[in-house]
């Protein structure tokens, strides 16, 4: 990057079902947090990107940077603000965009922002919605949605390599138990895997526990230079890498069927800028939009062989105190998921377990990675965070 | 889906016609104008595929979205046509508490996909049952 960016605040609502708040509302708690935790004022801010997959659909309102921009009083500022969308990493591409922006050196302060208001419409509708990061035409015409899709993956992942039902059980299993201390998180009640596996099938092997719920909220962080960074906070947390890659955007047509390249690339290139290796993480906010999908990320970023993410999983690596915990703070699982906020939750996450202020505290954190997937793998963002700014 | 973007893929959808490029020999369905291996060095032309494939992956779908809601369950797979591409579609007529698995062997067939309501548009697909 040209220059190095910084984290100094971080903000978030708590995520669930916020049938008394509106999708502005909600993205104003998120980012007036994020605002206050960094000590910046709203005349300082250059520009905002928030990433927001289908307010269209969740509730036929488009335009929503402005929107946003507006209710956080910028508007009047004429601070440029801007919408990206990329399915559920659309909140991971705007963090990204923020980055590079200040990167640039054409921004000093801009606020990340990711929101999405999902329970205005009914389980059915939402799930159509859900279906448009697969490919409408050729996928979801054809009998897909994204349950079906990740289900096709998983049992790959099954036939191929002997991952088990249990090893994915127990990928909700822990990240319910980790977020019992997140005071945002959707879900903070523990789960047993016998009762992940009692719950209706979805699609098979998935089961409705295997999938994260549909969720109201928003999260934002403020970002600055790396140089200007501690006359914000003492202890912000440094972008050593961000980066994003893209797939087909259909299952059927990847390299391998149980593999995200776009994550593997993407891993690859910020492990590279970074001057990281996996073994050098000490935690993960990983993609967990289903278990499958974390056995897929634990092996896609390196901490696991290929083949051996539902073992490394149930054998404890991924838990807090384990070789490489994965979502300490519960994962899309049990925070809730709504679609373009969870990128940015991520990294919210994250910057508390670099500053030590975790529910679920990774004991001596010193580097993170966060992983945000669109849809079924499409698009992927990978960050790598750091306590300390490297040379 | 509406019927301009039905119709558009009329060809696709009745006959399985997709497209090969003449330059690396690689076959797609669904038919792609640029060859995503040579892109503008790439000579694309028509192909109808034979139909005949086999699975790569299967589930069996539960809770469906749209028009598919009222089919639940059914089989849903990763097929690998002969040809060598790869396409998603349900697979029908595999008799009651047979499982589709990955190997087996599926070939197309014509089927009613739905009629989006009493007076909607009836829309038509290929599928593919077990050979």
């Amino acid at each position: 990057m040209l220059r190095d960016v910084a984290i100094v605040g971080v903000g978030q609502t708590s995520f669930g079902e916020h049938w008394e708040r509106s999708f502005r509302d909600l993205f104003v708690t998120a980012g007036v947090r994020a605002l206050e935790d960094a000590g910046v004022g709203g005349d300082e801010i250059d520009a905002m990107y928030g990433g927001n997959m289908s307010a269209g659909q969740f509730i036929n309102q488009e335009h929503v940077a402005a929107l946003i921009a507006d209710y956080a009083g910028l508007a009047s500022e004429r601070v440029p603000a801007t919408r990206v969308e990329a399915a559920d990493a659309s909140g991971g591409l705007a963090f990204r965009q923020s980055v590079l922006d200040v990167a640039s050196g054409a921004s000093d302060v801009v606020v990340a922002s990711g929101v999405e208001k999902m329970t205005d419409l009914g389980s059915e509708e939402t799930n159509d919605a859900l279906a448009g990061s697969a490919d409408r035409e050729w996928e979801v015409f054809g009998g897909g949605n994204v349950a079906a899709l990740y289900a096709l993956m998983a049992r790959a992942h099954m036939d191929r390599y002997g991952t088990t039902r249990r090893e994915l059980s127990e990928v909700a299993v822990k990240n319910h138990q980790n977020a019992t201390e997140n005071e945002y998180a959707q879900y903070r009640n523990e789960v047993s895997a016998e009762v992940v596996e009692s719950t209706p099938y979805v699609a098979e092997p998935l089961r409705a526990f295997d999938c994260s719920p549909a969720s109201d909220g928003a999260a934002a962080v403020v970002v600055v230079p790396a140089e200007t960074a501690t006359e914000y906070v003492d202890d912000p947390v440094y972008v050593e890498a961000t980066e994003q890659a893209s797939d087909s955007l259909t299952v059927h047509d990847r390299r391998d069927v149980t593999t995200l390249d776009a994550t593997r690339k993407a891993a690859e290139r910020a492990y590279d800028e970074a001057g990281v290796t996996p073994g050098d993480v000490d935690l993960a906010e990983v993609h967990d939009s289903y278990t499958v999908a974390e056995v897929l990320a634990v092996e896609d970023l390196g901490f696991a062989e290929k083949g051996e993410g539902g073992e490394f999983i149930a054998e404890g690596c991924g838990s807090v105190g384990g070789e490489t915990p994965t979502n300490p703070s519960g994962g899309l699982k049990a925070c809730g998921h709504p679609l373009g906020a969870t990128g940015v939750r991520q990294v919210v996450d994250a910057t508390r377990q670099l500053r030590g202020e975790a529910g679920t505290q990774v004991e001596d954190a010193s580097v993170a990675v966060t992983q945000n997937v669109g849809g079924t793998g499409g698009t992927a963002v990978v960050n790598v965070l750091s306590d300390r700014r490297s040379a | 889906m509406t019927a301009p973007r039905f119709w558009r893929n009329i060809e696709q959808r009745y006959r399985l016609v997709g497209t090969e490029c003449e330059t690396c020999g690689t076959a797609y369905f669904p038919p792609r104008e640029l060859c995503p291996e040579c892109r503008r060095d790439g000579d694309v032309v028509e192909k109808e595929f034979s139909g005949e494939g086999q699975v790569v992956s299967a589930t069996v779908v539960h809770d469906a979205v749209g028009d598919y809601e009222s089919e639940t369950p059914y089989t849903l797979a990763v097929v690998e046509l002969d040809e060598g591409t790869r396409l998603t579609s349900q697979v029908v007529d595999s008799g009651e508490g047979e499982r589709v698995e990955k190997g087996d062997r599926v070939e197309a067939c014509f089927r009613r996909v739905s009629d989006q309501g009493d007076e909607g548009i009836v829309q038509y697909g290929t599928r593919f049952k077990p050979v």
